[in-house]
């Protein structure tokens, strides 16, 4: 048991842009539209709980704000995430459940591509096949215990966030 | 006495065939209880039945006689219950379907005073030896119990001679009781025998096994359980015997040990607290044998907790270890377990804190403070063993945030050791290298480091003899220069919170050199950015705790204002504001010393006289930024704050003074005295300054009177009635309610009353008024001051406001008034300043207004019934919780009305009131669920973000009833919510994933 997980990782910018938010809010009112963005996207996942530790997603560094790409226009989020280790068994549990995070949560004309930062798995084609594959992830979520499983990992981030 | 013997055979033979149950017990009681006849001639009657061949007629007639000696046992001779103790152990023997009447009868005699001796010893004897308790009936087993319980009580020595038989008959009959309700009885027995120091001879095992069989307790109560019994309870009870006696030791650590690698969340938690439990009990060594495997067990579950609970039960349970260790007085032949133990935990934790990226650095740490704070010893111990090797690391590392990891933990072990009180500080040795730490981390330009150092610097501060004074001095250096050149905010709250704690323990080093660095920074002029200033001005009001302080700092920001005033320094607006902020904060949290109350006695005068300057010059050209209202309106607390903590005396003078100024223009009390002698303060050109009055009158103390009060509140109705500028007929009117709700009641009270109401009436009343809002204003702020004090013409005026929710110019105002009236307003009538506050005026306001309400909107017309919404969802959102949860079925179909009325301001309100009572939904809603998804989905798409954002919320919270009540609802919920998730607005975005996440 001697740390297979990374220190947690407490992002500096979280507050700064949250202050940031809300003043756009207050002040621009009904007019202004705020694009969808990275940070938006980075703050929907980053909160999902790892499925073995007690900790998110950020603080172990399974995901990162560089690591997002959206384009509002375009309608397309693309998010990378980082097993903790080359052989992490949960890596595609990890990318199902960003996945029905973000598709519960992002206006369905988005096209959502989660897949493993290139050269960090040891699997990863496999992985990346898997959770490309529209009626895999289907049909894994028909899978009631898997869908409980994907739950508890979105559940608690609701209790922070 | 034939006839009484007769009636009583008659009793007996109805009893015994069955024929009267329990009408032949109360008559035979009666008459026994009567003296009419004794239990002997009861007897007597019975003793054909109870010799009887048939066991069902001997146990109605024991029956019998068991319920009546329940009733009576009181009255018994010591003769009789020898007598009748003797038949009852006889009839143990007999036929089981005595029995339970037997044990019956018997409880009823171990409740006699008259007891004789020895009888506790031989019912218990044969007790033991004739029945067995596990096969008896629940009820029959608890009487049991009842009657161990019962003896214990009352004949403790007489027990405690039979020795450890007492003991084996107990584990005897418990052994196998399933009933919770009975599990209590028997646990508040072993708890009594391990307590009370029975003898346990060698049935220590026995009895610990009996009763640790039931560890850790898993019981989950029936849904409808009429007894009430919690886990909680069982848990406790258990856990009491348990840890009762070091002589069970030997079996609960290993018992302990296997329960720990339990999967289940609850016996894991349960085995921890109970080790704590006991740790605080057993000595040294009770423990010495099983500390490897405890320490092993107590690592893991640290180290891989899941949870939170889990892992600080675990850290309780190490600390009280290390405590029960440290008591232990050594001998010279055994070895310091305390020693063997933290050599386990050093060995285990240690290394992990030489690598600050991994994540078992924290469980180590935690394990380690929780060690250390255990006792001093322990302390020394770790300390010396941890700390070299962390300042060492320290100091060769070269990453943030590493470095940030090992200063926390640093911090950490600072803290814990103020515990020990006499003894020099652990720490005394590391000073040096820990302050170079501090002081270089200081001048690190990393954020995070600087926080944390200064978190550390606190905890150092906290300390005596850990910082000495050049060390002080450095340290206030190093936060000066951080509070002029560091413009992260994050930065800046962690100095000011750094400052301000430092400052109360040291202050002569601030006074020196920190204040007067800041008044020069301060009135360098136009150099410096206006952030600068900004942060000065709030480390300045950060550091103003002690009084040496206050009597710094204070003239420094009361010279701002005056440079302000006259325009040489150049100050804008909100650091004008930002000082007045500063000078409140000061008045707020400065001791409340004789000291401090009369530099601030001091500051109010001066306050008035800028003020009064200002608004003389204003009238001659020249601007001053102490005109401006959101100044004035800053300045309202600094003066209300003081007033409101002036002792009485120096109260007194205040009002007295002020009083003058305001209604004769009394100036001789303000500094720099250059004011025309005649002016009128309450007249139309200065009457804003009426707010600083207001400041000052409304927050005294109630026993201070304020002098010439007729004559001020006459000026003030006039000034509120006729002034045509909004602050200053406000601020009067906030002026007259707050003395009017201080003044003793009586008539002059009610007629100054009465006097106002028809003034207000009467400029009301004639539609053309140009004062209309003036009058009603007061009117308002009037009902307010009565409503908190109960007062009875509270009611008509009211009433008046109830009125005018039809009125076609001041509805609108009228409705929002409800809001102010039943919230708590920050300047005035509130119980900071001294206000006439009854608790639960908002729910007597509402019980006896609500049906008024209701009435009034069914009666408007369609286009006033938003007003009277408006006024309801204002009064609802104000209520506390439980009311509203007991009113909302009557309210209901009227909040919903709310939800679909067009006004944004009522839908907000509405569902803003709403929102909190959906969290726990009452089941009132719950048949209404379909209109109100309906109505809250509408409102998704509404224009306004707020209404958008309050909606979802609601959504988010209907997400949280009983599953079958809103699957119906799902799919709809779910597409409905599709759309505001594409809202344009990042707020309402989120808001609508959260809700979609949940549903």
């Amino acid at each position: 048991m001697s740390g297979g997980a990374r220190l947690e990782n407490a992002n500096p910018l979280i507050f700064q842009r949250t202050g940031e938010r809300l003043q756009t809010a207050n002040d621009e009112d009904e007019d202004v539209a705020d694009p969808i963005d990275d940070r938006e996207i980075f703050d929907l996942i980053r909160s999902i709980n790892d499925p073995e530790h007690p900790l998110s997603f950020e603080e172990l560094n399974v995901v990162e704000q560089v690591r997002v790409r959206v384009d509002d226009q375009e309608n397309t989020v693309g998010v990378e995430f980082t097993p903790t280790i080359p052989h992490c068994s949960m890596a595609t549990l990890i990318g199902l459940s960003i996945k029905v995070k973000l598709l519960r949560s992002l206006p369905e004309r988005f096209k959502i591509d989660v897949h493993i930062t290139p050269g960090t798995h040891a699997s990863e084609d496999t992985v990346n096949k898997q959770l490309a594959d529209k009626e895999r992830v289907a049909a894994a979520l028909e899978n009631s215990q898997l869908l409980e499983v994907v739950n508890q990992c979105l559940i608690s981030n609701a209790r922070t966030g | 006495m034939a006839a009484d013997s007769a009636l009583l055979l008659g009793l007996v033979e109805e009893f015994v065939l069955g024929q009267q149950d329990r009408k032949a017990v109360d008559t035979a009681t009666g008459k026994l209880k009567a003296g009419q006849f004794t239990i002997l001639q009861l007897v007597e009657a019975l003793g054909l039945h109870l010799t009887s061949s048939q066991p069902q007629t001997r146990g109605r007639g024991v029956q019998l006689l068991s319920n009546v000696l329940q009733e009576c046992y009181g009255d018994l001779t010591e003769r009789e219950v020898k007598v009748l103790i003797v038949f009852y152990e006889n009839r143990l023997k007999d036929h089981y379907v005595i029995t339970p009447h037997v044990i019956q009868g018997l409880k009823a005699l171990t409740k006699c005073s008259v007891l004789p001796p020895g009888s506790a010893v031989s019912i218990l004897k044969s007790l033991f030896q004739d029945i067995h308790v596990q096969s008896l009936m629940l009820a029959e087993r608890s009487c049991v119990y009842n009657i161990l319980i019962q003896l214990m009580e009352s004949r403790e020595s007489e027990l405690k001679g039979l020795g450890a038989d007492f003991v084996f008959g107990f584990v005897q009959s418990v052994d196998g009781e399933r009933d919770p309700r009975n599990l209590l009885l028997a646990f508040h027995i072993a708890r009594k025998i391990v307590h009370e120091g029975y003898d346990l001879g060698k049935f220590t095992e026995e009895l610990f096994e009996v009763t640790s069989c039931y560890f850790p307790i898993d019981f989950s109560p029936p849904a409808n359980d009429p007894h009430g019994i919690t886990q909680e309870e069982l848990v406790l009870a258990l856990r009491v015997v348990l840890t009762g006696t070091p002589r069970f030791a030997e079996f609960l650590l290993p018992l302990i040990i296997e329960k720990l690698d339990s999967d289940v969340q609850s016996a894991k938690l349960d085995s921890l607290q109970t080790l704590t439990a006991c740790a605080s009990v057993y000595e040294h060594k009770d423990l010495a044998q099983f500390l490897p495997g405890l320490w092993a067990s107590l690592r893991r579950e640290v180290f891989q907790t899941a949870s939170e609970r889990v892992e600080s039960a675990g850290l309780a349970a190490v600390g009280t270890l290390t405590a029960c260790l440290s008591r232990s007085v050594l001998n010279s032949d055994s070895e310091d377990s305390l020693n063997v133990f933290l050599e386990l935990v050093l060995k285990d934790c240690q290394h992990h804190l030489c690598e600050p990226d991994l994540k078992l650095v924290w469980p180590s740490a935690k394990l380690l403070q929780a060690t250390s704070t255990a006792s001093y010893r322990a302390s020394h111990r770790v300390a010396a063993a941890v700390l070299p090797s962390l300042i060492e690391q320290y100091n060769s590392r070269t990453q943030c945030a590493q470095r940030r990891t090992l200063l926390e933990v640093l911090q950490g072990f600072v803290h814990p050791v103020t515990s020990s009180e006499e003894d020099e500080s652990v720490l005394l040795d590391f000073r040096q290298s820990l302050c170079s730490i501090v002081f270089s981390a200081l001048s690190e330009s990393n954020a995070d480091l600087q926080i944390t150092s200064m978190r550390l610097l606190t905890a150092l501060g906290q300390q005596t003899g850990l910082l000495l004074e050049s060390d002080v001095e450095l340290a206030v250096d190093h936060l000066t220069r951080l509070i002029l050149e560091e413009g992260d905010p994050k930065v800046s709250l962690a100095v000011v919170e750094c400052a301000g704690a430092l400052a109360r323990l040291h202050p002569a080093a601030f006074i020196s050199k920190m204040v007067p660095r800041l008044k020069e920074e301060i009135f360098s002029g136009g150099l410096r950015s206006k952030a600068v200033r900004q942060r000065c001005v709030a480390a300045l009001a950060a550091v103003s705790s002690r009084p040496s302080l206050v009597q710094e700092s204070t003239p420094v920001l009361l010279q701002v204002l005056t440079s302000a005033h006259t325009g040489t320094g150049a100050f804008s607006l909100e650091e004008v504001i930002s000082v007045c902020h500063s000078l409140q904060k000061i008045a707020e949290q400065a001791q409340d010393t004789e000291e401090t109350g009369g530099v601030f006695h001091d500051v109010i005068p001066r306050l008035l006289g800028l003020a009064l300057q200002a608004a003389l010059q204003g009238s001659s050209g020249h601007c001053s930024p102490i005109l401006e209202e959101t100044v004035l309106s800053a300045m309202v607390p600094i003066i209300s704050t003081t007033c409101a903590r002036l002792q009485s005396r120096l109260a007194g003078q205040t009002a007295s003074l002020a009083v003058s100024l305001f209604l004769d223009g009394d100036v001789s009390f303000l500094p720099e005295n250059a004011f025309p002698t005649q002016i009128q303060l309450l007249k139309v050109s200065q009457s804003q300054m009426v707010c600083l009055l207001m400041g000052c009158v409304c927050w005294l103390p109630r026993t201070v009177e304020v002098p010439q009060m007729d004559r001020l509140l006459l000026e003030l109705e006039e000034l509120s009635c006729t002034c045509d500028h909004p602050l200053s007929y406000t601020s009067a009117a906030k002026c007259y309610a707050g003395l009017v709700n201080k003044s003793p009641a009586g008539e002059v009270l009610d007629s100054l009353i009465d006097r106002t109401l028809k003034r207000i009436s009467t400029e009301l009343d004639s539609a053309s008024s140009p004062v209309r809002t003036q009058a009603f204003t007061l009117l308002l702020w009037v009902s307010k001051a009565l409503l908190l004090r109960y007062h009875p013409l509270s009611t008509a005026l009211t009433d008046k406001l109830f009125s005018l929710l039809s009125d076609p110019e001041l509805g609108w105002l009228a409705a929002d008034g409800f809001s102010l009236l039943m919230s708590d307003s920050p300047d005035v009538l509130n119980r900071g300043s001294h206000a006439d506050v009854r608790i639960m005026y908002r729910q007597r306001f509402f019980t006896e207004n609500s049906a008024k309400l209701v009435e009034g909107f069914n009666a408007a017309v369609q286009e006033k019934k938003s007003g009277y919404l408006k006024a309801l969802s204002h009064i609802v959102n104000n209520l506390p919780r439980q009311v509203q949860l007991t009113e909302l079925p009557a309210l209901l179909p009227l909040l919903l009305e709310a939800l679909s009325c067009p006004d944004q301001g009522v839908q907000v309100s509405t569902l803003s009131c709403l929102q909190p009572v959906l969290l726990d939904p009452p089941s009132a809603l719950i048949t209404q669920l379909e209109v109100l998804v309906g109505r809250t989905l509408a409102l998704t798409t509404s224009p306004t973000m707020k209404v958008r954002i309050a909606s979802l919320r609601c959504i988010h919270a209907l997400s949280r009833f009983p599953e079958h009540e809103i699957m119906p609802f799902r799919a709809r919920v779910l597409r409905a919510l599709a759309a505001p998730l594409d809202d344009h607005k990042r707020v309402v975005r989120s808001e609508a994933a959260v809700a979609r996440n949940e549903w």
